[in-house]
């Protein structure tokens, strides 16, 4: 299955602009400046926004066409949606957040092995840290058996030490999944140490030279020629 | 002391709660998450009765619950019976005395709810009557509960609306606040004074209750 979205909106401040395909299995990581349009983006392929043009077809279905008024809502895309922070369910512990949608619920114990909190599952989302509800939360996305991976700055919550660690495993599990991932950071360390394509966005449209621009010391059109050989990286952390 | 009088003030209180709470849900509901054009007015229509004197509450139930009024005139045709001086008709007077310190609580809960668990219920799966029911309400019990108690401590206390719609008929529509005031005018003061008494203790637990749980829904 592969998406495809061309997307226009009219924002606050700028008009968002885009247009992208991921087939499954492949990680594509939107990354820029904040306010750029990046969760926008996300919340229309998730159906929780209308673009105000432009369609999104995901394999042979369409999700999306402003010029036929087709919106297919939220909850007929099965997606896997993993939020900033916020969006465990307080009211339950973490093994029924894991299963509030699971197709299969003996998966969920198999997923909190495998995100090393099996011993928390009867804890409510407020008795853990941050990095065990991210890793719970990515749980109750898997365990929905989602068409389309959507993650939306999953990490930038958590100190360092821990997003390292979350980075590596999210690394690991990605060449299991058989859907397309969407990630959206801001951190150039995790797009270029995760994606399999990088689509960088400024204020609503694609700007390929944005990257080059910011790990660079040299603005503008040097920058090309010395950016591999002077990298900021390490600034970035 | 004027048990019965008591036994229908309490009957009276748990019906008003047991159904202002299956009508005010709905209302707080979209109170909190819609937009209708004269939301304004009609949440400022939904509070009225707060801000109204019981009498004047009292005297358009009248209007309307009274043999030629437009409720009172069709459930008469149905039944044949007066809605006014029964215990259906000062329920339903209690029910619209108190129904703002139902929906206020309630919906300062639901707003407080945050909007991206809505998101995050829709995406995995739920329709809006679904999210409602596993999500917000299941969230915000301890609004909801505090809504149940501070209509049932305002429905026992109701004595002007109930005197107009329901006049005092012992078992019926006399209730405890009445039957002081009728204990007082015959200078039975004894009488008076032990039913005056019983309600301290029961109106007092029930307000350490709403403090509990405003307390724990801050956390």
């Amino acid at each position: 299955m592969t998406l495809s979205a061309t997307l226009k909106k009219r924002l606050k401040y700028f008009d968002l602009e885009l247009s992208f395909t991921c087939p499954t299995g492949r990680m594509m990581v939107m990354i820029g400046p904040s306010g750029g349009g990046k969760t926008t983006v996300i919340r229309m392929l998730a159906g929780l926004e209308k673009p105000d043009d432009g369609r999104i077809i995901f394999g042979d279905e369409v999700w999306f066409d402003a010029g036929q008024y087709i919106h297919v809502p939220p909850q007929k895309r099965r997606l896997g949606y993993v939020f900033q922070d916020y969006t465990l369910f307080p009211n339950l512990n973490l093994y029924d957040n894991a299963a509030f949608a699971a197709v299969d619920k003996k998966e969920v114990d198999a997923l909190f092995e495998l995100f090393k909190i099996g011993h928390l599952k009867k804890r409510r989302p407020h008795m853990v840290s941050g990095g065990e509800r991210q890793r719970c939360a990515i749980c109750q996305a898997l365990a929905r058996h989602p068409r389309l991976l959507l993650l939306d700055e999953p990490f930038s919550a958590l100190d360092v030490i821990t997003r390292r660690g979350l980075r590596e495993e999210l690394k690991n599990l990605k060449g299991k999944l058989l859907c397309p991932v969407i990630y959206v950071t801001h951190d150039i360390n995790e797009a270029l140490f995760l994606a399999d394509e990088i689509l960088p966005v400024v204020d609503g449209k694609n700007d390929d030279g944005w990257l080059q621009r910011t790990i660079t010391r040299e603005p503008g059109s040097q920058a090309v020629s010395r950016g591999a050989r002077e990298p900021r990286l390490s600034l970035v952390y | 002391m004027d048990y019965l009088a008591l036994y229908v003030t309490i009957k009276l209180a748990l019906v008003t709660t047991v159904v202002l709470m299956v009508i005010a849900a709905p209302i707080a509901y979209l109170l909190a998450y819609k937009h209708f054009p004269g939301k304004s007015f009609v949440e400022a229509l939904i509070y009225l009765p707060m801000a109204l004197p019981p009498t004047v509450i009292g005297f358009y139930l009248i209007l309307l619950m009274g043999p030629r009024g437009w409720v009172g005139g069709i459930w008469e045709s149905l039944t044949g019976e007066s809605l006014l001086f029964t215990f259906l008709g000062i329920t339903i007077a209690s029910v619209i005395y108190s129904i703002p310190f139902a929906v206020q609580p309630m919906k300062s809960a639901f707003v407080k709810i945050d909007r991206r668990l809505l998101d995050a219920a829709y995406i995995l799966g739920l329709s809006k009557r679904a999210a409602f029911l596993r999500v917000i309400i299941p969230n915000s019990v301890s609004g909801i509960a505090a809504s149940a108690v501070l209509v049932f401590l305002h429905s026992i206390g109701a004595f002007g609306v109930l005197l107009m719609v329901g006049g005092s008929i012992p078992g019926q529509t006399k209730v405890a606040s009445i039957a002081i005031y009728e204990a007082v005018e015959m200078m039975d003061y004894s009488a008076a004074g032990f039913l005056a008494l019983s309600f301290i203790p029961i109106s007092y637990a029930f307000l350490l209750l709403v403090n509990r749980l405003n307390e724990d829904s801050s956390i």
